[in-house]
């Protein structure tokens, strides 16, 4: 059962990797109302992550097929339990997804606004959500013996859910706004070093108080990593810092990189406060899920281990270097002459 | 009928969701590789109108591939969100393909076909034609371990019980991954796949050269849409016979039911009904149209062979293989047989629709025909597309309702699979909001593919180029967002 916790901490990388990856592409949807200020920098702003945010929602299926195979248990109590914010979660996507491929197909004015408006919710509901779901998980839901959840979606809404669900969502944005300021010039990204800067002060509220109420969770539950939940939350906090301070002095490439730490560590303090439960039950915790009573047998998860020990470096090798051949900023002056080109 | 009951509101939305994603699937599966070739063509000969084909066709495949990832997702969290009582049946073993997928396929796949698109101007040729290529196997692949997953529920190998019997554990992953369910819908799936983007080409081509404009780029187009449409045809039917085979083998009461056949029978008796009008209760035929011996051939591939019928399987079902299910089952585990037996019909009758099209295409366009290609023809052609997009998704209905009672065959019955915790209106929410953006989607995502496919490629250099630019075109974008 030794490699159960080698799965939990894979599963729990490809997560991180989820949410930084396609975190940027949450916080870039939801600045478009607010560095988007005519048609070219709109243009400007989505290009921006135009040749990656595929690529970066990949990680979402494959950490959840990753969910699937390792941890049955815990995929079908999650995902039946948390029916409806997954359902909204999924329509957002969607949405999201489409409106970037449809709205330069229609040179109209009202055709764009229009898909625009899905672009930022369908990008600002996942942001929340998923804090609200991975809370949840970490604080724990009423959970019967037969592993089935009993609550309902209020159950979700509950304090801490939602103050992690607006710590995502802050940090997301932030992490969209120093990737703004990194990938473009001009107006565009003048106005994020600004909106960079009025972020800042929520997000490390926000950000503080996630980490000292999941210490008090994981405390209150005596987890055996409580020393590495601090230490996580403590490097998290320093980074969310330093990423603030760089964007002021306008180093943009040291603000993304502290800003992706910054969400690198939070969600590994998120995960690994919830060791060695991977949903805990608050009906009674020897109902609980835990990573031996969830997991696949030894023979699935060797062979599951081998493909990720293979394919994973491969991978980010890879997409790495995708990053590299897209790494030019995005001007305002070459989107103007691209778009003539293209219409 | 209980219209709040979640095990039916489960099960059309699994079908509705899978058949909607898969309206995506086939046309990305083959317009990549076309666009590879069309590619392939123009870096080695170097003549731009292979250039100006590739860009045309890779638009409408990017359009179509962005809806084809974001109702992936759905599929994926659906098994969790709707079944979880299968998902923690079947996890051991069912997960392992879907998550090889994601590190092995689906990573490849999504990542080229993104350099493929933006790096027209940013990669050195030869590279920029590997990550179409490299994004054509991936997709491939893909399509592979989603097969292997499926066949799993249609002819469960490579696993054993647990020894509480919660639960399917996996013991020998290449007899999941060698499934002969597996390897024999592989190439089925693939060359339909072909067939229906042969289909796509072939109405596009067609509308531009009834038309008359185009006409350089659009009639090699036509030419290679109806002779993909006829090699994939044939690679349908060989490799369907061979699925065929495998499911008298695997699942004998699919076969039976794809015949509405009630009483075994063999060689001249085991005929194949090409059209039957059936008692109204279901339980016996009034009159049919048959060709005697068909279906002992297409069974066993011998003239006498027997054929089971859906009688005696259930006497065998009942008492010998699975007397734990009959009760549930009240001794019928048969599928609902009006639609299994329609949908082997429409399927094969559809597939054969499109591939007479492109016979009749080629032979009106050969090089020593006298006369014009007449003007219903082209009218005809524009229409070939729906043929063999109807025929791919009706035989996915006949393989899936064909599967049922089971949601895996002999393992757990699709009753038993539904998510005990979900509450039958959530499941009707989910439903209507599918339906309603699914729908409307499809609205826009019609609209603009046939906005592009008549909007055509790019004229060729020459006269008929209004605004010759300065930059070369293969060194421009595609695609500004």
């Amino acid at each position: 059962m030794d490699l159960a916790y080698v799965w939990f901490f894979i599963v729990g990388v490809l997560f991180v990797g989820y949410f930084v990856l396609d975190g940027f592409d949450f916080g870039v949807g939801m600045s478009l109302p607010f560095l988007g200020k005519d048609d070219v920098s709109r243009r400007q702003i989505i290009n921006t992550i135009g040749p990656v945010w595929d690529l970066n929602e990949t990680w979402v299926i494959v950490a959840g097929a990753c969910l699937f195979a390792a941890f049955p248990e815990w995929y079908a109590t999650l995902f039946s339990g948390f029916y409806l914010a997954l359902l909204v979660i999924l329509l957002a996507l969607i949405a999201r997804g489409v409106s970037f491929e449809y709205r330069h197909q229609r040179d109209s004015l009202r055709w764009k606004r229009g898909f625009d408006r899905m672009i930022v919710v369908g990008s600002a509901l996942p942001a929340l959500l998923w804090g609200v779901a991975v809370a949840n998980i970490v604080q724990g839901v009423p959970i019967d013996a037969d592993h089935e959840f009993t609550g309902s979606l209020l159950t979700l809404l509950n304090p801490y859910g939602l103050w992690v669900g607006v710590t995502t969502l802050l940090l997301f944005w932030l992490h969209g706004v120093y990737f703004i300021a990194l990938k473009t010039d001009g107006q565009v990204q003048q106005d994020a070093h600004v909106l960079a800067r009025r972020l800042a002060i929520p997000a490390v509220v926000f950000a503080a108080g996630t980490v000292v109420w999941t210490y008090v969770i994981a405390a209150g539950r005596e987890a055996p990593l409580l020393w590495a939940v601090i230490a996580c939350g403590v490097i998290a906090a320093l980074a969310l810092l330093a990423s603030v301070v760089a964007n002021a002095v306008k180093r943009d490439g040291w603000a993304f990189t502290a800003g992706a730490g910054t969400i690198v560590f939070a969600v590994l303090t998120l995960w690994l406060a919830l060791f060695p439960f991977v949903m805990p039950s608050s009906t009674d915790i020897a109902y609980s899920l835990t990573i031996e009573n969830a997991s696949s047998t030894d023979y699935t998860l060797t062979i599951m281990t081998w493909a990720a020990v293979i394919f994973l470096p491969l991978v980010l090798l890879y997409q790495g270097w995708t990053y590299w051949i897209f790494r030019k900023r995005v001007t305002r002056s070459r989107i103007e002459k691209a778009a003539a080109l293209v219409h | 009928m209980d219209l709040l009951d979640p095990l039916l509101l489960a099960r059309w939305q699994f079908g509705l969701t899978t058949l909607y994603h898969f309206l995506f699937v086939p046309l990305t599966l083959g317009m990549a590789l076309t666009v590879a070739i069309f590619q392939t063509t123009w870096f080695r000969t170097g003549n731009v109108k292979w250039l100006h084909l590739t860009r045309f066709f890779g638009k409408i495949f990017l359009i179509n591939f962005a809806m084809g990832v974001v109702t992936g997702i759905v599929q994926e969290f659906q098994f969790g969100m709707n079944w979880s009582s299968y998902s923690r049946f079947v996890g051991d073993v069912f997960g392992a393909p879907l998550a090889f997928e994601g590190l092995m396929a689906f990573f490849f796949e999504a990542t080229f076909i993104g350099l493929w698109i933006f790096g027209w101007d940013k990669l050195p040729k030869a590279l920029h034609l590997a990550s179409i290529w490299i994004a054509t196997i991936g997709a491939w692949f893909s399509a592979y371990f989603i097969l292997a997953a499926n066949a799993f529920m249609q002819n469960p190998v490579g696993y054993q019980m647990a020894q509480d019997g919660g639960r399917a554990e996996m013991t020998d992953f290449l007899a999941v991954l060698t499934n002969p369910v597996a390897l024999a819908a592989l190439p089925h799936t693939l060359s339909a796949a072909f067939m229906m983007t042969a289909g796509v080409i072939i109405s596009i081509a067609a509308w531009h050269l009834m038309r008359g404009q185009n006409l350089e780029m659009m009639r090699p187009a036509l030419k290679y849409g109806l002779w993909g449409m006829i090699v994939s045809f044939a690679a349908v039917a060989l490799s369907g016979d061979q699925l065929g085979l495998v499911m008298v083998q695997t699942q004998p009461m699919k076969m039976a039911a794809a015949e509405a056949m009630f009483d075994s029978a063999c060689g001249a008796d085991a005929s194949f009904s090409i059209f039957s009008i059936g008692t109204p209760d279901g339980t016996g035929e009034i009159w049919s149209l048959r060709v005697p011996y068909l279906l002992s051939f297409l069974s066993t591939h011998t003239l006498d062979g027997c054929v089971e019928g859906i009688n005696d399987l259930n006497v065998q079902y009942t008492t010998e293989l699975f007397p734990q299910f009959a009760d549930q089952v009240e001794g019928n585990f048969a599928p609902i047989l009006w639609i299994t037996y329609w949908s082997f019909r429409w399927m094969m009758g559809l597939g054969g629709i499109a591939a007479l099209t492109a016979v009749v295409g080629l032979w009106l366009t050969r090089s020593k025909a006298k006369r014009d290609v007449p003007q219903w023809a082209w009218k005809l052609a524009v229409w070939a597309w729906p043929a063999s997009l109807g025929a791919i998704l009706i035989g996915w209905i006949f393989t899936e309702m064909g599967r049922q009672p089971w949601i895996v065959f002999g393992l757990m019955l699709t009753e038993d699979g539904v998510s005990p915790s979900v509450p039958g209106w959530t499941v009707l929410i989910s439903l209507l909001a599918f339906t309603g953006i699914y729908a409307s989607l499809a609205v826009v995502e019609a609209g603009l593919i046939i906005k592009t496919a008549k909007a055509g490629p790019e004229p060729l250099p020459g006269p008929d180029d209004p605004d010759p630019s300065d930059i070369p075109v293969a060194d421009t974008p595609t695609t500004v967002y």
